[in-house]
């Protein structure tokens, strides 16, 4: 049976993978960094097993993996890893045309597969895909045989899957860890009682028997939140935990798919106007040369605040049915 | 009621604003709201280390790198590159509401990584979009050419943000499933995206109209221009 602890490994693996190339060419702080990493995915399955036992010591470990990334982040240098030449490139893109796209879509394609199919597919009276986490399961076994397809099409050795992998992880560098971190932050906040810090202040704010008053706290807190943060994954368990579930889901009996979808697609809003979010809206006038460093978000804010309002309308319309 | 945990929220404004590594900053927040709400070292560390480790799904992305690299690396994007330019018939208006779709597509069958501000915008859109604004006219002053390349990033922002979140198998919608998860709601990844299309479907024919009356503006500022120009030859 497939299990989505595969997945886990196997990243493990190519993280692993990554570091040791890193330590090859004596860029000492980014193989240490993806090595950390890599322990923390392929031990991450024993960590919670042993926490739900009531061995709190493996997750304690894990947190000082955690800190030992933070410390080695800064030190992470982006560097320009050699890539084969534009004209080898373009010969070959000449010589293989449309084929190129096909590998690319095996990855949608299968992932979609089994997130469709997967709970059907039983051999020897087992399952094929464990239900748990079966679309993420199907992501892994997806880019798998993606990376086979680009191999073969390509004629290319199999080391190169792991010599290309590692060239895009590390033009991501630490910003590929920025979403697990934040998302790491918001458990920490919920444990610290940050949600209820803000959800009782908002609740001092607002009349909180007015459906209308929360669904504008809640909206409106994910946009702020997210300027502030520069991330609507960070924003998104706060606010929910602080207003979207004790407000509008119990207090008023939303739909909970609703509002967490439309309540993250505020905080996408929010992410259309902060410098914040570096990647998004600064990186670009870097890239492009602009003299104004809000130029991108200028270029962009009508649209935000006009799509703001229509999920907030659309919150209130379909949430309480 | 205990606020001083909001600390954490002051770290990473702070860290923010004097631009610290960010991957640095979140972690020292964590730490210092942790340390205000009164956990011990050892309880902070295991809980940074479970939130963590509980949230690891949110890299499983990272596996469609090897599949790409290969691909880039026998021209992936010479060959999309060489394909959109044989196109005829663009204008910027059309130019920049295919890319709007292509990219929402895309985002929505996860291959977020495919395009991008570094990948295709810089390469590909901006250039593209300043000569399908020169095709008919002059070539474009300083400020508008800027303007023409922001637009073309925020385009590339939008349909990201607004195609992505209908993926099943990406951060935004996993992250709404976990969330509701550890609180004791199961929800499938399906009725969690589904409500996101029809944001997606707004934020096309909004964005859409919001590039067809940029290039509108654009037209006519340069005609007055143009006319300004010839006056001025004429006196």
């Amino acid at each position: 049976m497939l299990r989505i602890e595969y997945a886990y490994w196997l990243l493990a693996a190519f993280l692993a993978a990554a570091a040791w190339i890193n330590l090859r060419e004596r860029r000492l702080a980014a193989a240490a960094f993806w090595a950390v990493l890599a322990l923390l995915f392929g031990g991450g399955t024993g960590v919670l097993a042993a926490d739900a036992a009531g061995n709190p010591l493996p997750a304690r470990i894990a947190g000082v993996g955690v800190l030992l990334l933070a410390l080695l982040a800064p030190r992470m240098r982006r560097v320009q890893v050699e890539e084969v030449s534009p004209e080898m490139r373009l010969s070959s893109a000449v010589r293989l045309g449309h084929r190129l796209f096909l590998p690319a879509l095996l990855i949608p394609g299968v992932t979609l597969l089994v997130a469709v199919l997967g709970g059907y597919l039983i051999a020897d009276g087992h399952r094929l895909f464990a239900a748990d986490q079966m679309t993420l399961t199907g992501l892994a076994l997806a880019s798998l045989l993606a990376a086979l397809a680009a191999l073969r099409m390509t004629r290319a050795p199999a080391p190169a899957a792991l010599r290309e992998g590692r060239r895009l992880l590390d033009t991501l560098g630490w910003a590929a860890l920025l979403p697990l971190v934040l998302a790491a932050l918001g458990g920490v906040f919920t444990q610290s009682g940050v949600g209820q810090d803000i959800a009782h202040g908002v609740g001092l704010l607002i009349p909180v028997d007015s459906r209308l008053a929360c669904v504008l706290a809640y909206g409106l807190g994910m946009v702020v939140f997210t300027v502030i943060m520069g991330n609507a994954f960070a924003a998104f368990p706060v606010l929910t935990a602080g207003i979207g579930l004790p407000l509008l889901v119990q207090l008023h009996g939303a739909s909970p798919a609703i509002v967490g979808s439309l309540g993250m697609l505020c905080g996408y809003c929010g992410t259309l106007l902060t410098p914040m979010a570096a990647n998004f809206n600064i990186v670009p006038v870097a890239l492009l040369e602009l003299d104004s460093p809000y130029a991108v978000i200028r270029a962009q804010w009508p649209t935000a605040l006009l799509l703001l309002a229509f999920n907030l309308v659309l919150m209130s319309a379909l949430a309480f049915r | 009621m205990n606020y001083w945990p909001l600390l954490g929220v002051a770290v990473v404004i702070a860290g923010f604003v004097r631009r610290d590594n960010p991957v640095l900053v979140v972690v020292v927040a964590g730490v210092v709201s942790g340390l205000a709400a009164g956990f011990s070292v050892p309880e902070l560390l295991g809980l940074l280390g479970t939130s963590f480790v509980s949230n690891r799904a949110l890299l499983l992305y990272a596996l469609t790198l090897p599949a790409i690299g290969v691909l880039e690396r026998a021209g992936l994007r010479e060959h999309a590159a060489r394909w959109i330019g044989s196109l005829r018939g663009l204008t910027l208006a059309r130019l920049l509401t295919s890319y709007l779709l292509l990219r929402q597509v895309l985002s929505m069958l996860g291959l977020t990584n495919v395009a991008g501000q570094a990948q295709t915008v810089r390469p590909l859109l901006a250039p593209m979009s300043e000569a399908t604004a020169e095709l008919r006219g002059p070539p474009l002053g300083d400020a508008d050419r800027q303007r023409v390349r922001a637009m073309a990033a925020a385009t590339d922002n939008v349909g990201l943000f607004f195609g992505e979140d209908v993926f099943l198998a990406l951060g935004a919608v996993l992250l709404i499933q976990g969330f509701y998860a550890t609180h004791g709601i199961v929800l499938a990844p399906l009725a969690i995206a589904l409500w996101a299309l029809p944001t997606a479907i707004a934020a096309f024919v909004i964005h859409a109209l919001r590039v067809l009356l940029f290039e509108r503006a654009l037209t006519r500022r340069r005609a007055v221009a143009a006319a300004a120009e010839t006056a001025h030859a004429e006196d």
